[in-house]
């Protein structure tokens, strides 16, 4: 017994080493990623960067503007078409599926989805949407960002919901509440943080995506709002202009990996905040 | 306190009358959990203004018995009921039977403290928003009275805006209790309701039920011997899914007619 003890012991004192090591590790990366971009994005950062759109090539004019507006675009498209499909899906999977055979068969599909890699989510879009409609389009760019978000929110809400005690919904439902008032109003309240993150962390997911728009919303030299034709966006013009032989295209590539960087830390940030000052309330 | 010479004597004007009338009457019976039976052929009356108890070991079907009277089983595919269950001379379990109607009649109280994420306010006008739409003092009052009948009001007054979270164990658990109240039902069903609670609360939550018996139907499941002779009327010992017996409280505890019960309540098994 008094051996077990000391075993049980040792594997607490390395475990304590190790698990901060782990952490350090991640860390250090994370540190050194934010420093390379920040040392090389805040010399390029410039107002002409949110002014001019992208310049032809042999040119001094600089500016990303039609990339960075292409992307916000771009996103909230997929916003729009995949948080809603997820959040149903999820509360669907939550609610009303539970461990029948079809729900079971949906989480499953539903991890395949997750794990699937975003060049090949890309080709389907292009399949189903560029190829028949024979153009580029922002709209077959935020369609491939969103198959990307479903799963993310699916996953994410079903496990949130499921964290709800059982008690909750059956007062609900005890006091005669029909299911649809108990899930709008009692426990996606309740969920509400958990669901959000899951959200976040789709949408963060989503916003440094290159692959998938690669094949669907190409890119556009120009400024457009037009969501039928090819739309400039941030990774695809990181990834030409870092690419590219001219030093200040590699600047501005640079500028545009910071912008998003600290574009997701914003998103966490005041996520964040929101998050706290409800749970503050409660 | 029912003897049989209670009616000759003078009694004060809240003392129950003698013979109430039964609230709900329960005929031959079953339930099933997908193929398993855990309640077969109850039998069983529950008068009106009185406080019922259900005792016996875990597992016994009380929790199911009690799940049965707001149809609350009826949230899980695999699990059915059959027979016969009187509430104001309807069979709740025949097809047709209203159930959103039904558990406005019926409230019920869990054994953990439910509050809804939302405010102290919101928890209690939610059950009135289902079935009324009613004007804004209309329902603040609603909402004072339910508090003030579930002996609340004082500790919350002053924070109705916060959320229901935010109050103790004891607390939330009477603002549940407000909560079924505010609805106006005829019977409210607790399940285990002070058993994740402290002594002091659970003894403010034993006073109320007793308050609460002059104008409802309660009937009580619990696991704590004392608490069923404390604060009930009368006491139905179940056992492996069948009701035993069913008496006044005293008669139960002093001098029941059937063997199991005795052993039960002497703590010889269970």
């Amino acid at each position: 017994m008094i051996g077990l003890y000391a075993r049980r012991k040792l594997v607490d004192r390395i475990s304590r080493v190790l698990m901060p090591f782990a952490a350090f590790i991640g860390l250090f990366f994370l540190a050194w990623i934010l420093w390379i971009s920040f040392s090389h994005g805040l010399s390029a950062l410039r107002w002409d960067l949110f002014v001019n759109d992208t310049p032809p090539p042999g040119t001094d004019s600089y500016g990303m503007r039609n990339a960075f507006v292409g992307s916000l675009i771009l996103i909230g498209m997929a916003m729009l078409l995949g948080i809603p499909v997820g959040l149903l899906a999820g509360t669907w999977l939550a609610e009303y599926g539970g461990q029948r055979r079809l729900a079971r068969g949906v989480r499953f599909l539903n991890d395949i989805m997750l794990s699937a890699p975003s060049i090949e989510i890309g080709l389907f879009a292009y399949a189903i949407l560029v190829d028949p409609l024979k153009h580029f389009s922002a709209i077959s760019g935020s369609v491939a960002l969103a198959m990307l978000m479903i799963p993310i929110v699916t996953r994410t809400t079903d496990e949130m919901l499921a964290l709800v005690h059982a008690d909750m919904r059956e007062s609900a439902v005890a006091l005669g509440a029909p299911m649809w008032k108990v899930i709008s109003k009692i426990t996606w309240k309740a969920a509400r943080n958990g669901i959000l993150t899951g959200i976040l962390i789709a949408l963060a997911r989503i916003s440094g995506e290159t692959a998938p728009l690669l094949f669907t919303a190409l890119n556009n030299q120009y400024f457009s709002l037009d969501p039928l034709r090819p739309m400039a966006n941030l990774p695809v013009v990181i990834f030409q202009f870092a690419m590219s032989p001219y030093a200040n295209w590699q600047k501005m590539a640079w500028a545009g990996v910071l912008i998003a960087i600290c574009f997701i830390l914003l998103l966490s940030i005041v996520s964040r905040l929101v998050l706290n000052r409800g749970t503050a309330k409660s | 306190m029912t003897s049989t010479n209670a009616s000759n004597q003078e009694l004060p004007p809240a003392a129950a009358p003698p013979v109430p009338a039964m609230r709900i009457r329960v005929r031959a019976l079953d339930f099933f959990y997908g193929t398993t039976r855990a309640l077969s052929n109850i039998n069983l009356d529950i008068p009106d203004q009185r406080i019922t108890a259900f005792i016996g070991p875990s597992g016994c079907g009380k929790s199911t018995l009690l799940r049965v009277f707001n149809r609350m089983y009826e949230l899980y595919p695999d699990q059915r009921a059959q027979g016969e269950v009187i509430v104001d001379g309807e069979n709740i379990l025949a097809p047709g039977s209203d159930v959103a109607l039904l558990r406005a009649k019926i409230g019920m109280v869990f054994q953990k403290p439910t509050p809804f994420p939302m405010s102290v306010f919101d928890n209690v006008a939610f059950g009135i928003r289902l079935y009324e739409r009613l004007p804004k003092a209309e329902l603040t009052d609603r909402v004072e009275n339910a508090l003030r009948r579930a002996a609340l009001w004082d500790e919350v007054k002053d924070k109705l805006a916060r959320s229901g979270l935010s109050l103790s164990g004891g607390q939330q658990q009477r603002l549940c209790i407000a909560r079924s109240i505010a609805v106006r039902p005829q019977v409210i069903l607790f399940d285990e309701p002070t058993s994740a609670l402290d002594p002091i609360s659970t003894a403010k939550i034993e006073e109320l039920m007793r308050e609460l018996t002059a104008d409802y139907t309660i009937a009580i499941v619990t696991h704590n011997m004392q608490q069923a002779a404390r604060v009930s009327d009368r006491v139905a010992f179940m056992y492996l899914g069948e009701l035993i017996e069913c008496g006044d409280t005293e008669k139960i505890f002093t001098n029941p007619d059937r063997k199991q019960t005795e052993d039960y309540i002497t703590g010889r098994f269970g």
